[in-house]
């Protein structure tokens, strides 16, 4: 085992344990599925093991395809605050921002990356890399005897152009490229597949809670369980516009007694979250009805708690991945306003799991409107939790691996 | 009463590739349907109803969806609704029909047919992988019990994708139930399932009491 090795934790679910969430059947088929790639390898990489939705999948996500006879192993890049600096104005420029690094960067970058190879092995039948931090291993490729797989989490339909250049020949040299949703696609010389991510139902961020577990959390952050609780659960980030939530929330305030928690925290490779969280401490004032909750990254207790206390779930992105925050909410039965941008459409379709918002006088509006319509607001809450059910839970996405492994060796 | 062959449970299992073609107007759409692949217009129509079976109102297939949520454009939404797949058996029907009612509408609304939807479509392509289950069936009683406890995929495979793959106006459990146990009124009634306004899982219901009824339970 290398030293950027990931060991995911002791005591994780089992694909039994899912059964009592999809039926027995469903994994019955899992397990017919990975039969015929049993002994083969698969290699994960990724930018950090902590924080972050990409982190959180990939922790549920290897065990099971371990448990499938497959031999999976994960490994995370390593880099200093030089890097990660470099990597989150990557991020942010390839979600369409300027990038105002000086060219030295790309070279940074590069020295990094062979950094990393040197230090990792690359010997698998399926390599996965995510997202563009690890992008460049591709120089690690030897030979073809392997398959190369580059899953980006990103939304690229409107990518800064020169980040994008430099990392496009690194990008064409996989053999597929797989992204969130079709809008985030690029013309590229490689077959592009769609998987939607995922999220855990028996993890701590997702399993049931005793309605106890529920109020004790709320009563830590002196929330009150008693008034309407409009929740956005995100990463302090720009791109999430946690202002334009909390002008939305003054919209919906002057006409229901409410409550705003914006709960987050950062991730190891996101410099920028406590800057941004000062912003909105400034903007929020003395409201003692806005919560603004700074958790570190071992708080999935209380971001479930916080959902299920939920009267609404908030996702006002300006750009997003997907939105795992939003299939989070849906998960737990709870109607959800969101932002038509990303991932989003896919998850909230319109007036059946959900409601979509193009401004903040539009997010107001459908707030206001589930208010005052809990009947409606209970139904699309009902048909996005069967939709997570079947399309957003982990067992799906160790299900389109596998069938993309069984179609790639075809 | 034993089959002479039993029935063989299968599942299917897909991932979604996603293609060149993409439409921002209605007439972008019709180009699209015009020139995408077969395996195109399946994920759109038969695989989209699957993936969104829990919805029991308001869903038809993709093509309807974007017609109304993106182009807001409800009577060609309800056209395109309309479209029954159990009434095709291949692709190249569907896609014929498909595209009969948008260039209808097109030409008798030529603005509307020109203006910008709110948001893109984009035409993607099921890429299937067939996976055989250990489970067979010779009896009605064993067919009963293995209906019980498969899973989604297999009742999507069997009772709504199965048309396209058998070339027939049924599914394989009515085919196999007629052809292999001569119950052809149950094969009947099972076929009349609706499955726009049932779930997976309703259907499911709905065949087991059928069987039992059969059964004289």
């Amino acid at each position: 085992m290398s030293e950027t090795q990931v060991q995911t934790e002791a005591r994780v679910s089992t694909l039994d344990d899912y059964a009592g969430v999809v039926g027995t059947a469903e994994i019955a088929e899992l397990r017919a599925l990975a039969a015929p790639l049993k002994g083969r390898s698969v290699q994960m990489v990724n930018s950090t093991s902590v924080g972050g939705g990409v982190a959180e999948m990939l922790i549920r996500v290897v065990p099971l395809i371990q448990e499938l006879d497959l031999n999976i192993r994960w490994d995370v890049i390593t880099g200093g605050d030089e890097f990660f600096a470099i990597t989150k104005a990557f991020h942010n420029a390839l979600h369409g921002g300027s990038y105002d690094m000086p060219d030295e960067s790309f070279q940074t970058f590069l020295a990094y990356t062979e950094q990393n190879r040197a230090r990792m092995q690359f010997d698998c039948d399926f390599t996965i890399i995510h997202d563009p931090q690890p992008a460049a291993l591709i120089e690690a490729r030897t030979n073809r005897s392997g398959h190369w797989v580059w899953r980006c989490h990103i939304d690229l339909s409107q990518p800064n152009r020169r980040v994008w250049e430099f990392l496009q020949p690194y990008v064409n040299r996989y053999d597929v490229a797989i992204f969130s949703s079709p809008a985030f696609a690029r013309r590229l010389p490689l077959p592009q597949y769609l998987f939607y991510p995922s999220i855990d139902p028996l993890s701590e961020k997702n399993r049931e809670l005793e309605p106890e577990c529920v109020s004790r959390v709320l009563e830590r952050f002196h929330i009150d369980p008693d008034r309407p609780i409009l929740t956005q659960v995100s990463r302090f980030d720009r791109l999430k516009d946690p202002l334009g939530v909390l002008r939305a929330y003054r919209l919906v305030k002057r006409y229901f007694d409410c409550q705003l928690v914006l709960a987050g925290g950062s991730a190891s490779d996101d410099p920028e979250g406590g800057a941004v969280l000062a912003e909105i401490q400034e903007a929020a004032g003395r409201d003692p009805d806005v919560h603004l909750l700074n958790l570190p990254p071992w708080s999935a207790l209380e971001i479930n708690a916080l959902q299920r206390a939920s009267t609404i779930i908030i996702q006002k992105s300006l750009r997003e991945g997907f939105g795992l925050t939003v299939t989070e909410g849906l998960w737990k039965k709870k109607p959800v306003v969101a932002s038509a941008v990303g991932g989003i459409p896919t998850q909230v379709i319109h007036k059946c799991t959900g409601l979509l918002a193009y401004s903040v006088e539009g997010t107001a509006y459908q707030i206001r409107y589930l208010l005052s319509n809990p009947n409606i607001a209970a139904r699309l809450a009902e048909w996005g939790h069967e939709h997570v059910r079947e399309n957003f839970l982990i067992t799906s996405n160790v299900r389109r691996y596998l069938t993309l492994f069984l179609h790639l060796l075809r | 009463m034993r089959a002479r062959e039993p029935f063989q449970f299968a599942t299917a299992v897909y991932v979604v590739r996603i293609g060149r073609e993409e439409a921002t107007t209605l007439l972008e759409l019709l180009k699209g349907i015009e020139t995408c692949t077969d395996a195109s217009i399946f994920n759109h129509t038969f695989q989209s109803l699957g993936r969104h079976h829990f919805l029991t109102e308001g869903f038809s297939n993709d093509f309807a969806q974007w017609a109304l949520t993106s182009s807001n454009r409800h009577a060609l939404a309800e056209q395109l609704a309309s479209l029954d797949i159990r009434d095709y058996v291949s692709m190249a029907e569907l896609r014929s029909d498909l595209r009969r009612l948008l260039f209808e509408y097109c030409e008798e609304n030529p603005r509307e047919a020109a203006q910008a939807a709110f948001e893109t479509f984009y035409f993607c392509e099921s890429v299937e992988q067939r996976v055989p289950l250990r489970l067979e069936a010779w009896t009605l009683e064993e067919f009963r019990d293995a209906i019980r406890e498969v899973g989604h995929g297999t009742l999507q495979f069997h009772y709504i994708t199965s048309r396209v793959r058998l070339h027939l106006r049924t599914n394989d459990f009515s085919h196999w139930l007629s052809k292999e146990l001569g119950l052809r009124n149950l094969a009947r009634k099972i076929d009349e399932i609706d499955i726009y306004t049932n779930t997976l899982d309703s259907i499911r219901t709905t065949m087991l009491q059928l069987i039992g009824k059969e059964l004289g339970q």
